[in-house]
């Protein structure tokens, strides 16, 4: 195993910190864990190293070094450690891995909630209902209730043919 | 139209009311949005940004809160327009150093104004006078909803609304209120109270936003998060920390008038005396010395006078409106004479701070 900064020694220290429910592991040579005084465990504060290494460094170790570029806009690793902002809207995307830790550390959680466009709400809504039939469809198959699992296979179709076509619901509803 | 012309006359803006506009001056509700597969503008090329432009300001100047609306590129505005919008806090000051490709729609009322290519393609905000952030975000959110017809957002399900900084990612929303709390200065309590504010969550910022002091003891608090949390929960907590707020700022003047009368009538007291008087006076120490004037009329020192009066001051003698009034070839030091004057000019209907006395000690 090679070390993670230098890139060159093999490591021999081994660093693991669990944040959140995402482990990150270091793994050092003995000159770089020298260099960033992981030499003395008891003065060593894991959390220090790894915060301290600042988002945008953070990103690019997990997505693989500053080479990281986005296929759409061409905005690179160094461009977000430069300004803190993204390229493009596909930017989220190229750097998503990274970013993660990053929209941990700033927001009250990682998926969105709240308003979305009314027309992927419907789509979203009508997949989420398929899905749903389908699921149950199955469970029907399985436990033999072919009664249940016809009614379901024909509201499956009926679903299915109509796409958008539900029962609107009241805006604020909705969200 | 220029753009002075369009804009509301200053002593209408001081004279609209909103509910507990004594402590609230006023209310806002921004959303960030971005067009789908477009660099954002930090990002993009010039030409690029142009055809943003030129594909977004029609579709928000067609809205009908948009009717008879003002809509202009940033470089056919000259340096004071853009300033008295920051003043106005129409744009941000970032807006205001934008020039082709950038620009801004704004209606009538001064309620609604859209910053096209900011640090985002849309920055639309709904701005009410005191405290009615639902209103504002019901305003806002039915303005976006119109909107979202016309253009393609950059939305993703997981992330929602993707921002070219990940700060605004998700509701893309910044909710905020402009707070006056002279009580809370005087009382020496306020960091306590920006302290707690901040561990709520919410950002606590000066007169102009990010970055800007507290000019006039006006204070403005906002959320910071923004992903993991929808609208209207953002908009309650809002609510139910400003509720907490104002309660202290009134609790604060009111210990200070018990336990400090002579330090509150000493500090209005001389802040009249050198607003009424004075022969030259900078924009800072006017805006300091008006918040007091505001606290004073609060408190009812001065009878039959409006509080309008005060906000209007507030308004006009700030650098570039009290310029574009005057002229715009004045030297700071020239400026600081004319404000002075415009400044005793206004206060001359204005009495002299007069203090209720005390009920007569019961007679024994």
């Amino acid at each position: 195993m090679q070390c993670s900064i230098c890139k060159e020694k093999p490591a021999t220290v081994h660093l693991t910190q669990i944040v959140g429910d995402k482990m990150q592991k270091l793994d050092l040579c003995e000159d770089c864990a020298k260099a960033k005084g992981v030499n003395d465990p008891a003065g060593f504060a894991l959390a220090d190293l790894m915060l301290g290494l600042g988002a945008a460094q953070e990103i690019e170790q997990s997505a693989g070094g500053a080479e990281l570029k986005c296929p759409h806009c061409g905005f690179t690793q160094a461009d977000f450690k430069k300004s803190g902002r993204l390229g493009c809207p596909d930017c989220y995307k190229t750097f998503a891995e990274g970013l993660g830790v990053l929209l941990k550390t700033m927001h009250k959680g990682t998926r969105h909630v709240g308003k979305s466009p009314a027309s992927l709400r419907l789509n979203r809504e009508h997949t989420d209902r398929l899905k749903s039939l389908q699921n149950k469809l199955a469970q029907a198959v399985a436990s033999e209730n072919f009664e249940e699992a016809a009614r379901l296979r024909d509201e499956i179709k009926q679903v299915s043919d109509r796409p958008g076509e539900r029962p609107a619901q009241p805006k604020n509803l909705a969200r | 139209m220029k753009l002075y012309d369009f804009l509301v006359p200053p002593g209408q803006t001081a004279a609209r009311r909103g509910p507990h506009d004594r402590i609230v001056m006023s209310s806002r509700v921004r959303l960030a949005r971005n067009l789908n597969s477009s660099a954002f503008p930090g990002w993009a090329k010039k030409n690029d940004r142009v055809k943003i432009f030129e594909t977004v300001r029609p579709a928000v100047a067609a809205l009908p809160e948009m009717q008879d609306s003002f809509s202009e590129a940033m470089d056919n505005l000259g340096p004071l327009d853009k300033q008295i919008l920051v003043e106005r806090h129409l744009i941000s000051r970032e807006h205001a150093a934008k020039g082709s490709g950038s620009g801004l729609v704004l209606n009538r009322t001064e309620t609604f104004c859209v910053m096209i290519n900011e640090e985002d393609h849309l920055r639309m905000q709904a701005l009410l006078p005191g405290l009615q952030l639902r209103q504002a975000w019901t305003a806002i959110d039915n303005f976006d909803s119109a909107l979202e017809k016309k253009l393609n957002y950059a939305f993703d399900s997981e992330l929602g609304y993707l921002t070219a900084c990940p700060t605004n990612l998700g509701t893309g929303i910044r909710v905020s209120a402009m707070l006056h709390l002279p009580g809370l200065v005087l009382g020496e309590q306020i960091n306590p109270i920006i302290q707690s504010v901040n561990k709520l969550g919410l950002a606590v910022r000066g007169l102009y936003g990010e970055g800007t002091e507290a000019l006039g003891n006006v204070f403005q608090v906002s959320n910071q998060m923004t992903l993991g949390e929808n609208e209207e929960a953002i908009v309650e907590r809002l609510e139910k920390v400003l509720s907490q707020v104002i309660e202290h700022e009134e609790n604060a003047r009111l210990t200070l008038i018990e336990k400090k009368p002579k330090t509150v009538y000493n500090h209005i007291g001389r802040a009249y005396g050198i607003l009424a008087n004075a022969h030259s006076i900078s924009s800072k120490e006017t805006m300091n010395l008006l918040s007091l004037l505001r606290l004073g009329l609060d408190l009812e020192m001065f009878p039959g006078a409006d509080r309008s009066a005060v906000d209007e001051l507030f308004l006009i003698t700030q650098p570039a409106h009290l310029q574009k009034q005057l002229s715009d070839k004045l030297s700071a030091e020239e400026r600081d004479l004319v404000r002075a004057d415009m400044v005793r000019d206004h206060l001359k209907n204005f009495g002299r701070p007069v203090i209720k006395s005390p009920p007569p000690p019961a007679a024994n």
